[in-house]
């Protein structure tokens, strides 16, 4: 058997996923990035976006939204805001998210409205996220 | 002496009251189980977050970043963390009185005060002050991380804009079931965690890779500490007031049962008063006609 990585999700409800898994991938500040068992210590800022992991032939996924994750002493944790499993994912709620936000934008663009537009980018890459997520499961 | 009747209607009243309570304290014990469970789950991201924390300030300057910022204290804000429902005993005045009496002392000092309220109950008291700048309310019974987030938003701006220079965040502590403390608890500007653990300790933070570097990681993990304080006052706050509410209610139903248990001795006076009234009246009765 390969060599395996612990995995850590906790998020303010409690933690969502604690399991041996054999590589991480994760959307890290500076774009996507893979850990695998034995890496380095290292600290990064996640964004919103899609955490996936694989055991084996498993593959699954989870929408996660802002915090940050470590890895050290093979373990890998993520603190994010929440996190969801793609069969978790109402579909419909997303997509209308995703409308909602998109308008906003639309409007705050057209008004000029800065704290809005933030709210607005923000909830429509939730939305987004969703969606890629409760495809893949 | 009172008539029958109406110790009798007296009695069904104050037996309604007691079951009204009783069945409070049973509703409060059950919510109080969900909260202490939220509680429960919260604590290892909190503690996660607080190592990582501790850990990132080992290496980097304070000054540099605004929301460690340490200024000269003229205008101070608190954040008063309440229920937004009463009938839970003193819990929610406690916290009152400490920030009426913190707020005395500010002004002694010289400093001005105001006051973010979170919860109804906080509101109310403190409205009569003018100095609430502003207030989230019926968020209490059922609030997740955003609802923190939005309030340590609000507060981290006007820190920022300079409008305030010092923040503390009062709440009540859950001790136990038992013991709920009014508490005050620093949060802006953001004091650097204490280095407890030495050298070694240090050695090992060298080493991590930070992506990006350290001062942008702080630069988010900042405001998600002050979304942390919050939430967690919250927290506390909700499973005390269903603790407080538990006691409260279940002195009021003791209460209820000693006023019966009085109140039927009053009734079963008055009722010997009345029989024996009446048998005066028909032995008298009965003595005439023998005469």
């Amino acid at each position: 058997m390969a060599q395996q990585i612990h995995l850590e999700v906790v998020t303010p409800a409690g933690a969502v996923v604690s399991e041996d898994v054999d590589i991480v991938n994760a959307p890290g500040y500076g774009g996507d990035f893979g850990v695998l068992a034995n890496h380095a210590p290292f600290l990064s800022t996640i964004k919103i976006g899609l955490l996936t992991y694989e055991q084996g032939k498993d593959r699954k996924s989870l929408m996660i939204s802002g915090g940050f994750s470590e890895v050290s002493n093979n373990k890998i944790t993520f603190l994010v805001e929440s996190a969801e499993f793609g069969s978790e994912i109402n579909v419909d709620r997303a997509m209308k998210a995703k409308e909602r936000a998109e308008k906003r934008l639309a409007q705050a663009a057209a008004h000029d409205g800065n704290f809005n537009q933030v709210r607005a980018e923000a909830a429509l890459q939730r939305a987004l996220a969703r969606i890629k997520a409760s495809k893949i499961d | 002496m009172p008539s029958l009747k109406d110790v009798q209607d007296k009695i069904v009243g104050v037996k309604k009251t007691a079951q009204i309570t009783s069945a409070m304290n049973m509703v409060a014990s059950a919510k109080l189980r969900g909260a202490q469970d939220k509680m429960e789950n919260f604590r290892p991201y909190a503690d996660k977050f607080n190592e990582a924390m501790s850990n990132l300030s080992g290496g980097g300057n304070t000054d540099q970043f605004p929301l460690m910022e340490v200024r000269d204290v003229k205008n101070v804000e608190m954040v008063i963390v309440t229920s937004d429902r009463g009938l839970c005993g003193s819990f929610n005045a406690n916290i009152v009185k400490l920030a009426e009496k913190k707020m005395r002392e500010y002004e002694a000092e010289g400093k001005t005060v105001s006051f973010v309220c979170v919860g109804k109950k906080g509101n109310q008291s403190l409205k009569k002050t003018g100095k609430v700048r502003t207030q989230f309310l019926d968020i209490m019974s059922d609030f997740q991380m955003y609802n923190a987030r939005e309030i340590a938003q609000d507060v981290a701006t006007n820190f920022l804009t300079g409008k305030t220079d010092k923040v503390e965040v009062l709440f009540g502590h859950f001790k136990s079931v038992a013991v709920q403390r009014p508490e005050a608890q620093d949060m802006l500007p953001i004091t650097p965690m204490e280095e407890e653990e030495g050298a070694e300790e240090k050695q090992a933070v060298g080493d991590y890779i930070y992506e990006p570097s350290t001062e942008e990681i702080m630069d988010v993990m900042q405001p998600l500490y002050l979304n942390v304080i919050i939430y967690n006052a919250m927290l506390q706050v909700g499973a005390s007031e269903h603790a407080a509410r538990m006691t409260a209610m279940d002195n009021a139903t003791n209460a209820c049962k000693d006023i019966v248990s009085d109140l039927t001795l009053v009734y079963n006076k008055a009722r010997q008063a009345a029989v024996t009234g009446e048998l005066m009246d028909i032995v008298g009765g009965a003595e005439a006609l023998k005469g």
